[in-house]
């Protein structure tokens, strides 16, 4: 019964999605505020419908309701609670359920938090928001039904795969879709610009906090994603430049011109139409990563066993939202006038940079990721593209982003003295040299780009600070006042400093782990030493282990250090037996100033184990640094200037060609 | 400066940096794809030595081996015409079982022996890297009976 429901509510929140996308839509058009009401109250009732629909999967798994396809193809009595609760989404019928209740989360949200929008703003927003649901409920309703029913029911389910039963599984995909479908926003923001034919700061100022959001969910969530890869798949690696993983990244390139963009508009009223083009844009990648993951057309560590007919509908509802929109951009683009000129030597003018060179890094990745696609179906063969290609590519496109971040950070509005700036960052560049040569000293010339690498996270980091300090006129104001300064300074100008440092923190992380990695590969037998970086590690022997759902061996290695047993690492090798399949769980010592990686490989029969050994120098520090970054945007967040009601209508319609 | 020379500026603005990576795009295509190839494409199309590229086919029923220093491993990549001999050094992955789907990325050695540092299996017990089962697929098609 419950399941029932479930399929009931879904096909309700399906009608109440697309009364939402139309009434307010004809209601807008024709200043009827009753139909424009209709938006706010239907964005309520569709959130609940899809919600209810939500918790009634999540019920099915939880009592194990094997009569439920879903669940018996992706759930196991044993299986321990929590992954119960996050097996809802470990299938693709499932994710698209969280993902349909994501959007609706965001459709409400603006519903309620969006009281200062004029009113035929905030209905034309909820109704895109409605359309673009309506759409995604229709295609779970047609293709990935997670509420068909088996008969007769199975005793025993098939069990999740084991690599998804983890943690990770409960916070990357919520997060991940969290920043994907925050997009929608953006982009229905977008979409209702074009219509009313009007962008104006005060639309910057309502698009912003829901692009942050979503930027801040996006970096959250691909940051987990990365240190899940790391630590389950037991390769020590943490990017893989795999499709899906790019696929998620693309939008997060996208999504960061955006939101600097957005505020080129916020502040100066300029680069109006360049931003709605980029809010349809990022969303768009957005769709074309889920179509991508969806469809299984790519070779990736995340293509499970796919449908081609669901990638079909997929693919069509990305040409229609994001053809539609273009088109709609197209037409009504070239109304929206630029208003604040500025000289390319200015902060705008390296905004402008920044969004040129991000877009063009998220088209290179794009071609990348799409290229064994093309050259396939023009029968150029099969190729895989990996690291080198981005490697080559994107890293060099993002060196100047980086270097011109401490440089805009500190340039004014309109027209920057860009020698002045330079003057100002001197120290900050003699520090960013003095790093470069300290590690050519220290490692030799053939670490040339890892030194040029740490110097650019010098350059970052320190540059932001020195930034700061000016800003509060520590040192050269009182420190009480200086502090005054700090507290009163706006929020937004902490989360940018804040943000820069952390892509600091992440090159260093990034840089250090690439550059300095040590493997180590070896046959072990019990009582025998091995030595990683200042680590001594002893092999101990081996247990047998038995978990809720799975039995296995465990390794114990001790770790020495200076004498001291600093602790013991115990790999496993599990063998799930309701989904016949094994996993190795790495075991990892983790500190500041890396990671000791130790995984269990084969037993060669003499009592011997293959083992595998790394030292990642640094390595939590790319964590650390995504984390931060997230941070830094969560604070600009809570700026007031985006919490208080933006001032209504602060210019006038630039055409009516609206009517 | 000018709105002309203004406009100038912007324009260098975009086209230097898109210049730039369409020409490290193009750069990185010939340098850094890496073709895939299944044993008896391998025999047909006779990619140069030393090429980095990858091989995908079933692992040949039989054929796994351990060898004494218990680190490197030997299998035999199939396509059930044609196989090829392939070694790889550290720890396979958890899927890696013989009559299953393998993908190895590495270069053929001087002796012909497919030296794999790379070795992909699926973490799914369904699937199939659409790679191998096209190969596959093929053979069972053509039943090398046609063109090459």
């Amino acid at each position: 019964m419950i399941a029932e429901a479930g399929h009931f509510a879904l096909i309700l929140g399906l009608v109440i999605a697309l009364v939402q996308g139309t009434f307010p839509l004809f209601g807008a058009s024709r200043s009827n505020y009753g139909l424009m009401a209709l938006a706010t109250s239907s964005a309520h009732a569709q959130f609940f419908a899809v919600l209810v629909s939500f918790l009634c999967l999540m019920y099915s798994f939880l009592i194990s309701d094997f009569s439920v396809v879903n669940v018996a193809l992706n759930s196991h009595t044993l299986k321990p609670l929590i992954y119960k609760i996050t097996g809802v989404w470990g299938s693709h019928e499932g994710s698209m359920l969280l993902w349909v209740t994501i959007l609706a989360l965001f459709g409400i949200a603006v519903a309620i938090f969006g009281n200062n929008l004029p009113e035929t703003l905030k209905a034309r927003v909820l109704a895109i928001q409605g359309l673009i649901g309506g759409a995604f409920i229709g295609f779970i309703l047609l293709t990935s039904n997670p509420f068909n029913r088996l008969d007769p029911a199975p005793a025993q389910g098939n069990g999740l795969n084991p690599i998804l039963q983890d943690p990770g599984l409960a916070f990357h995909p919520p997060f991940l879709y969290l920043g994907y479908v925050g997009f929608s926003v953006a982009f229905s923001f977008a979409v209702a610009a074009l219509i009313e034919g009007r962008v104006d700061p005060p639309w910057a100022r309502w698009v912003r906090p829901w692009t942050l959001a979503a930027w801040c969910s996006l970096t959250i969530g691909i940051a987990l994603g990365s240190w899940w890869a790391y630590y389950e798949l037991g390769w020590g690696g943490w990017w893989f430049w795999d499709p899906v993983e790019n696929a998620s990244f693309i939008p997060w390139l996208l999504g960061t011109a955006l939101l600097h963009s957005a505020i080129v508009v916020e502040k100066r009223d300029a680069l109006k139409s360049w931003t709605i083009f980029l809010a349809i844009l990022t969303f768009s990648s957005a769709l074309l990563g889920t179509f991508l993951v969806r469809s299984g057309i790519l070779t990736s560590v995340h293509a499970f066993a796919t449908d081609p007919e669901r990638g079909i509908f997929i693919l069509l509802l990305f040409v229609l939202i994001t053809g539609g929109s273009l088109f709609l951009y197209a037409m009504r683009g070239p109304v929206l006038k630029g208003g604040g000129l500025f000289s390319p030597i200015s902060r705008e003018g390296a905004l402008v940079l920044n969004n040129l060179l991000l877009t063009t890094g998220a088209a290179v990745v794009l071609l990348g990721t799409l290229y064994p696609l093309i050259l396939d179906a023009i029968g150029g063969g099969k190729v895989s593209v990996g690291a080198p290609f981005f490697n080559a590519t994107f890293v060099p496109l993002m060196v100047p982003v980086l270097l011109c971040c401490t440089i805009a950070a500190m340039m004014t509005w309109k027209r920057a003295d860009l020698l002045g700036v330079l003057q100002r960052l001197r120290f900050v560049a003699l520090t960013a040299v003095i790093v470069t040569l300290m590690v050519l000293w220290l490692q030799g010339t053939k670490a040339i780009l890892s030194a040029m690498a740490l110097g650019v996270a010098a350059w970052l980091i320190i540059g932001s600070a020195v930034e700061l300090s000016e800003r509060i006129g520590l040192f050269k104001l009182s420190l009480t006042r200086s502090l005054k300064r700090a507290f009163g300074m706006p929020r937004a100008a902490w989360g940018m400093a804040i943000a820069h440092s952390a892509l600091g923190i992440f090159v260093i992380g990034v840089t250090a782990s690439s550059a300095w990695k040590i493997e180590m590969i070896q046959l072990m037998k019990p009582g025998e030493i091995i030595l990683v970086e200042d680590y001594k590690i002893t092999f101990l022997g081996t247990s047998q282990i038995k978990g809720p759902n799975y039995s296995g061996i465990q390794g114990q290695f001790e770790v020495n250090m200076g004498g001291d047993v600093i602790t013991i690492l115990k790999p496993e090798k599990r063998r799930y037996e309701a989904e016949r399949s094994e996993t190795t769980e790495a075991a990892i010592f983790t500190t500041l100033k890396g990671d000791l990686y130790g995984v269990l490989g084969e037993a060669s029969g003499k009592g011997a184990w293959s083992t595998r050994f790394y030292f990642n120098p640094l390595v939590s520090w790319i964590w650390a640094g995504a984390i931060f970054m997230a941070i830094g945007g969560l604070i600009s967040l809570t700026d007031r200037r985006l919490r208080v009601g933006a001032p209504k209508l602060a210019s006038k319609p630039i055409s009516n060609a609206a009517k | 400066m000018g709105p002309k020379s203004r406009r100038l500026s912007f324009i260098l603005m975009v086209l230097v940096p898109l210049g730039i990576s369409v020409a490290l795009v193009l750069a990185a295509l010939k340098d850094n794809i890496v073709y895939f190839y299944s044993p008896t494409e391998l025999l047909v199309k006779k990619p140069p030595m030393g090429q980095r590229l990858r091989v995908g086919g079933l692992v040949k029923q039989g054929s796994y081996l351990l060898e004494d220093d218990g680190i490197t491993s030997k299998f035999v990549i199939t396509d059930k015409k044609n196989e090829v001999t392939a070694i790889h050094k550290g720890v396979l992955p958890d899927l890696f079982r013989e009559g299953q789907g393998v993908v190895g990325e590495g270069h053929f050695n001087t002796n012909g022996i497919f030296e794999a540092d790379k070795v992909l299996a699926k973490h799914d017990e369904n699937y199939m890297p659409p790679e191998v089962a096209e190969a596959l697929r093929k053979n069972g098609v053509w039943k090398g009976s046609e063109k090459p």
